[in-house]
């Protein structure tokens, strides 16, 4: 197959993942107590379908989304909901999270169906459906729900569908593992996505650091051939951003605020369609997921298939514990990923790695201290999007809103390239994400007043109204006490 | 001299000036006036809020008062210095902090009845600027989050001290985009 590498730039990091990915994926048990966390890292606060004390199986919905952009959320284990609490969550804040205590016996959803569903014999858009139902979710880090995606990609007539297995990130290699270990579900999931989608062609593409990834891959593959392709792109930092995926697959670019589906594609991540896979075999709901628990920080970095809602402390004891001094637990990998508050939070559908990271690990970044810009044009070398970071950087340290827009601050896509290579060692991708912040609290605020604005006018001529009806009564009394004709309304007999 | 010539001149000279002064007269009778045009841009960035803490009766009024050149663009604690920036790059003049003596600025805050606690007098309701109470004489009233300005005008009429003003909380998930 061609390879191709035709986004503007990006970077050839340390990868730190080869030993990592070659190791078998390890079960971890279930623990006594899950948490699952109602934001599952789409941003998406669901809605919680279980009260304190119900009895929950395996499969059962804990918690809905009340818009498209949250997937359905399913116990993983069987047992009792013993408290809706607020906790500290993925997402720096916090949030509700439903803590359900394993009874051990792992019964399954007496509604679910039992054994694989004929996806053949389901039409495409009842497929979409029932993916919904089944709580696949972007398992790349997104955390997006598939069956929304999917209906966009429906809606659009995007035909192609490209699995997204190059995995570009240092230290994440939960797909790797994933892609030597359960090709065959890749594949499988790859048919699935496609009878959904309608598709007419599917084409994986892997990062040419992933040599074994791409054997099994293109062994499972045989079979469809005429439609299932690997694709060899190469180990290029962000490749597997979607947009610069995209571009290095087909040839096109994705427009600005557009979506593959607007070049004809559809992009999923391996792991999503393996999930698919998974749940196309059993008839059970996406309830567990491949984490890489990597860095300096922990014993033995593995890949470990868990439950969601498993403390994230019970997957560094399953990677042989914490060692050395441990200074951040990051939810992702060097480049984009978050720091979390603490290990006490469970597994969500959008933590691809814990990367349990020590001084060795972050030297650089915890070294920087930072400059002033020096317009050395650094990161527009670097920039895989095509953008001037230094100009979006300087509009938004004057929060000149309209220069931020316009050099693109809504098309960066958050890769950290810029900051890696700056030399004052600014925190660029950072600077973006607050200027979009306060772009959209402007954005709201804006729309607050409208309605303010409306509500206050309608209220102050309604005011205007009853004093002038006031008047009017108050002069037909006064007319009338005087004996005089009163005037009278044409319709009414006096 | 040619008198035709003079007189044709005259005529045109005329002919202008009566087309220009019918434009004129209707370009003034149908446009809006440019004082109005100036307001509706104040009044666009101005918060809305409808509080009063600048000592005008809302918004609008405010916005007029500024057009007219008779109130200073620093008046406006709930838009803060987003707001005086705006309005300076709008109006050309110097942008300077909110004077203190009009309040202080805080984040978004919306009223909040203590249910447990609110006798039903309804003397709030004709407070608020935005009609963002529900209740009845004798019914407990509620604020409609959504459509609070955060204006704090229906805290003073409240006889029992019910109505406390509540920080709004942006959700944190909003915060964080994600490449791919």
């Amino acid at each position: 197959m061609t390879t191709r590498n035709e986004f503007p730039s990006g970077l050839v990091l340390d990868a730190h993942k080869q030993p990592v990915a070659a190791e078998p994926i390890l079960d971890v048990a279930p623990p006594a107590r899950l948490r699952f966390a109602l934001d599952q890292g789409s941003g998406v606060v669901l809605e919680p379908a279980v009260a304190v004390g119900d009895v929950v199986a395996i499969g059962s919905v804990i918690a809905r989304p009340s818009d498209d952009f949250g997937a359905v959320l399913h116990a993983s284990a069987s047992g009792r909901v013993i408290a809706i609490e607020s906790h500290d969550a993925t997402n720096d804040d916090g949030g509700p999270c439903i803590v359900v205590e394993n009874d051990g016996r792992d019964t399954p959803d007496p509604a679910l169906p039992r054994g694989p569903i004929d996806y053949t014999a389901l039409d495409p858009a009842t497929l979409v459906d029932r993916l919904r139902e089944a709580g696949i979710a972007g398992l790349g880090g997104a955390g997006f729900p598939t069956a929304t995606k999917l209906a966009t990609a429906r809606a659009r007539s995007a035909r192609r569908l490209l699995l997204n297995g190059a995995e570009c990130e240092p230290w994440i290699c939960c797909d790797d593992a994933l892609m030597r270990a359960e090709a065959d579900d890749v594949v499988l999931g790859g048919r699935v996505l496609m009878r959904a989608l309608e598709a007419e062609s599917c084409v994986i593409a892997i990062e040419d650091d992933k040599p074994a990834a791409i054997d099994a891959l293109r062994a499972a593959a045989q079979s469809a051939a005429d439609t299932i392709t690997v694709e060899i792109v190469p180990a290029v930092y962000p490749q597997g951003a979607e947009r610069q995926l995209v571009t290095a697959v087909f040839g096109v670019e994705v427009p600005a605020r557009g979506l593959p589906a607007d070049v004809g594609v559809t992009c999923q991540n391996v792991a999503t369609a393996a999930a698919v896979a998974r749940w196309a075999r059993s008839g059970v709901p996406l309830v567990t997921r491949v984490v890489t628990v990597t860095g300096s920080g922990v014993s033995r970095p593995l890949n470990v298939r868990a439950r969601f809602g498993t403390p994230l402390a019970t997957l560094v004891e399953a990677a042989g514990g914490y060692r050395g001094e441990p200074l951040r637990l990051i939810a992702g990998g060097n480049m984009t990923g978050r720091a979390l508050a603490t290990d006490e939070v469970g597994l969500t559908k959008s933590i691809n790695t814990l990367f349990v990271a020590t001084h060795q690990d972050l030297a650089a970044r915890l070294a920087a201290v930072e400059v002033a810009c020096i317009r050395c044009g650094n990161c527009a070398d670097v920039c895989p999007a095509g953008l001037l970071p230094q100009e979006i950087h300087r509009t938004a340290l004057a929060r000149d809103a309209d220069g931020a827009v316009r050099f693109g601050v809504w098309d960066c896509i958050d890769c950290g390239c810029c900051d890696y290579v700056c030399p004052s060692q600014i925190p660029l991708a950072l600077r973006f994400r607050e200027a979009r912040e306060w772009l959209r609290e402007r954005d709201r605020a804006a729309a607050r007043a409208a309605v303010a604005r409306t509500r206050h006018e309608r209220r102050e001529r309604r005011l205007q109204e009853a004093v002038a009806a006031e008047q009017r009564a108050f002069d037909v009394a006064r007319q009338q006490a005087r004996g005089e004709s009163a005037p009278t309304d044409p319709g009414t007999a006096t | 001299m040619n008198v035709e010539a003079v007189w044709l001149a005259c005529a045109v000279a005329a002919a202008l000036a009566a087309v220009c002064g019918i434009a004129l007269g209707l370009a003034a009778s149908r446009l809006p006036p440019a004082t109005n045009r100036l307001v509706e841009q104040i009044d666009a960035l101005l918060p809305q809020t409808q509080c009063g803490q600048c000592q005008f009766p809302g918004c609008r009024p405010y916005a007029e008062a500024i057009a007219r050149g008779e109130a200073e663009i620093d008046r406006c604690p709930p838009g803060g210095e987003t707001t005086v920036r705006a309005l300076a790059a709008l109006l050309d003049r110097p942008a300077r902090p909110v004077d203190p003596a009009y309040g202080t600025t805080q984040g978004l805050r919306v009223a909040v009845i203590d249910e447990e606690r609110c006798i039903g007098c309804a003397r709030c309701l004709p407070a608020c600027p935005v009609d963002a109470i529900v209740g009845a004489h004798r019914y407990m009233h509620t604020v409609l989050a959504e459509q609070c300005t955060g204006c704090e005008l229906c805290v003073a009429p409240c006889p029992v001290d019910c109505i406390a003003m509540r920080p709004v909380t942006v959700a944190a998930a909003a915060r964080w985009t994600r490449a791919a």
